[in-house]
C-alpha cells in the first residue's frame, strides 16, 4: 500500500478524526451531569456568600436548602409568577425579553430569626458580560452583602470587581434616600461606584476602581438597572 | 529486532527516564513549556495538578502516537500529532470541570493551552515518531516529570515566601491584622513578600534553578 498516496492519506485523516470525534463525544455527555452539578453548586455558594454563610462546594446544597425560605420569580408588575422556576432562570436570557415576558428571580432567606433579600445581578462591563448577587436587610434597603463576577475585564484593573476589598464597600450602603418616603423611583438612588472615591459619609456611593472606570459605571449601571424592576414587589411586600 | 532482546531497564531505557530529569530538562536545559511554567506556579496545588495534567497527555499521546507511527502518512503527520494532543487535553479539561472544579476555574485556559506545550509537540516529533512504544513512554515519564519537578519547585517557593503557606496550609504561622494576634514567624513581624506572587518573580525563580543547575553540572554550560 502506498501510505503517501491521495486516497491512503484521506481514509486515514477520516478514520482518524472520526474515532476521536465519536471518544469525546462520550466523554462529554457522559460527564454533562457532574460539570452541571458543579456549576449549581457553586450558584448556590455565591448565593449565601452575600448574606455571611460562607460553605464548602459539598454542602451547598444543603446549606442553601436551610437558609433559603423562597425562590420567587417575579413579573414586572412585582407578583410572582407561580409557574416558573425561579433557579433555573437565565438572566442573560431574560434581559432579552420584552419587559412584559421578563422573569427576574428573588431569594429569601432566612439567618439567625432574621429576613434577608437576595437579587441576582447580570450586565456590561467593558469587554464582556459581568453578573453577580447583592443581598439586602429586612428593611430591603441596606446592603448586607455583595459579590460579583465577570467573564472577560482586564486583570488588575477591571477585574478587581471580583476582590474582597471592593465587595466589601457595599455593606452598610443603603438604595433609599429616604425610607419613610417609600418604595418609588424617585426615592430610589442605588448604590454608585465613583471615580476619584466615595465622599466620607455617603451612604449610596463606594470607590470606584482606578483603571477600570468602565467596569465600575458598569457594576452602577447594572445595580441602578436591576434593582429598580424590584421596587413594585417591595412596595407590596 | 535487536530493539526486542533489550531489557525493559536497560541502560539506555533509564537514561530515557533520567536524562530529561537533570541534563535534558525540557524547562531549564531546552527552556520550553515556560508560559505555564510561570503563569500557574503561584501555589502548589494547581502546579501539581497541571503537571499531572501534562503527564498524563504526554505520556498518552507519546504512546500512541508511536503505536500507530507506521500507519501515518507523513504529509499530515502533525496534524494527526495535533489531533492526538487536543484530543487529549479536551479529555484532561472534561475530567476536570467534573471532578476537581476548583482547581479547573483557576488553571482556566492553561489546560487548553497544553496543547500548545512545545514540550508535548517536541517529544512527539523528535521521539515517539521513531521509537517503540515501550521507549516512547518511558520518554513521557521523563520528560513529563522533568518539567513537573521545575514546575512544583517554583511553585514551592512561590507559595512559601509569596503568602506563606504549603498548599494552601498556614506553615509559617497565621498573619492577624495585629501584631498581637498572629502566630509563628508573623508575631516576630515577618511579612510575606508580595513580588512572589508576580510573573516576573517566576522567570527569575525559574532563573536561578537554571543558574544553580549549571553551576552544579558543568557540562551543560555552553561557551
Amino acid at each position: 500500500m502506498n501510505k503517501n498516496s491521495n486516497s491512503y492519506t484521506f481514509v486515514f485523516a477520516i478514520a482518524m478524526v472520526t474515532l476521536l470525534a465519536g471518544l469525546l463525544s462520550y466523554a462529554a455527555t457522559s460527564l454533562k451531569p457532574l460539570q452541571d452539578n458543579n456549576v449549581k453548586s457553586e450558584k448556590m455558594q455565591k448565593i449565601l456568600s452575600t448574606i455571611g454563610v460562607e460553605v464548602s462546594r459539598d454542602e451547598a446544597a444543603d446549606g442553601f436548602a436551610r437558609y433559603i425560605k423562597e425562590e420567587l420569580a417575579l413579573k414586572e408588575d412585582g407578583s410572582v409568577d407561580t409557574q416558573a422556576n425561579a433557579f433555573q432562570l437565565s438572566l442573560k436570557k431574560e434581559i432579552k425579553k420584552t419587559n412584559s415576558e421578563q422573569r427576574f428571580p428573588l431569594y429569601v432567606a432566612e439567618k439567625e430569626g432574621k429576613k434577608f433579600y437576595i437579587i441576582p445581578l447580570y450586565g456590561a462591563g467593558l469587554w464582556d458580560a459581568i453578573w453577580g448577587y447583592i443581598a439586602l436587610d429586612e428593611d430591603k434597603n441596606t446592603v448586607v452583602g455583595a459579590n460579583f463576577d465577570h467573564k472577560g475585564e482586564t486583570p488588575g484593573l477591571g477585574a478587581e470587581i471580583t476582590t474582597d476589598w471592593f465587595q466589601a464597600q457595599f455593606r452598610g450602603k443603603t438604595l433609599f434616600k429616604d425610607l419613610g418616603a417609600g418604595f418609588t423611583a424617585d426615592n430610589f438612588v442605588s448604590v454608585k461606584a465613583v471615580k476619584g472615591g466615595a465622599k466620607a459619609g455617603n451612604m449610596h456611593e463606594v470607590d470606584g476602581i482606578s483603571g477600570g472606570t468602565i467596569t465600575s459605571d458598569g457594576v452602577s449601571d447594572m445595580l441602578q438597572e436591576r434593582l429598580n424592576r424590584y421596587l413594585p414587589y417591595f412596595k407590596n411586600n | 529486532m535487536a530493539e526486542e532482546k533489550e531489557a525493559l531497564f536497560s541502560k539506555k531505557n533509564k537514561a530515557l527516564l533520567t536524562d530529561p530529569l537533570d541534563d535534558n530538562n525540557p524547562i531549564s536545559v531546552q527552556v520550553l513549556g515556560i508560559c505555564s511554567a510561570l503563569a500557574i506556579t503561584v501555589q502548589l496545588k494547581p502546579a501539581l495538578v497541571m503537571s499531572l495534567a501534562v503527564l498524563f497527555v504526554i505520556i498518552a499521546s507519546n504512546v500512541i502516537v508511536s503505536l500507530i507511527r507506521n500507519l501515518i502518512p507523513s504529509r499530515i503527520r502533525i496534524i494527526v500529532q495535533l489531533l492526538i494532543v487536543a484530543s487529549l487535553v479536551i479529555l484532561v479539561d472534561q475530567i476536570l470541570k467534573a471532578f476537581a472544579y476548583d482547581v479547573s476555574k483557576e488553571l482556566s485556559v492553561f489546560v487548553g493551552l497544553i496543547i500548545t506545550n512545545c514540550i508535548v509537540m517536541g517529544r512527539l516529533e523528535a521521539f515517539a515518531l521513531a521509537n517503540g512504544p515501550w521507549k516512547s513512554f518511558l520518554d513521557g515519564v521523563g520528560n513529563g516529570a522533568g518539567y513537573a519537578l521545575i514546575l512544583v519547585l517554583v511553585a514551592f517557593f512561590r507559595e512559601l515566601l509569596g503568602s506563606g503557606k504549603l498548599m494552601g496550609f498556614e506553615v509559617l504561622g497565621h498573619k492577624a491584622k495585629t501584631l498581637a494576634d498572629s502566630t509563628g514567624l508573623y508575631a516576630m513581624g515577618y511579612e510575606n513578600n508580595g513580588f512572589m506572587l508576580l510573573s516576573p518573580m517566576a522567570l527569575i525563580t525559574v532563573g536561578i534553578i537554571i543558574w544553580m543547575q549549571r553551576a552544579r553540572n558543568r557540562k551543560l554550560i555552553e561557551n
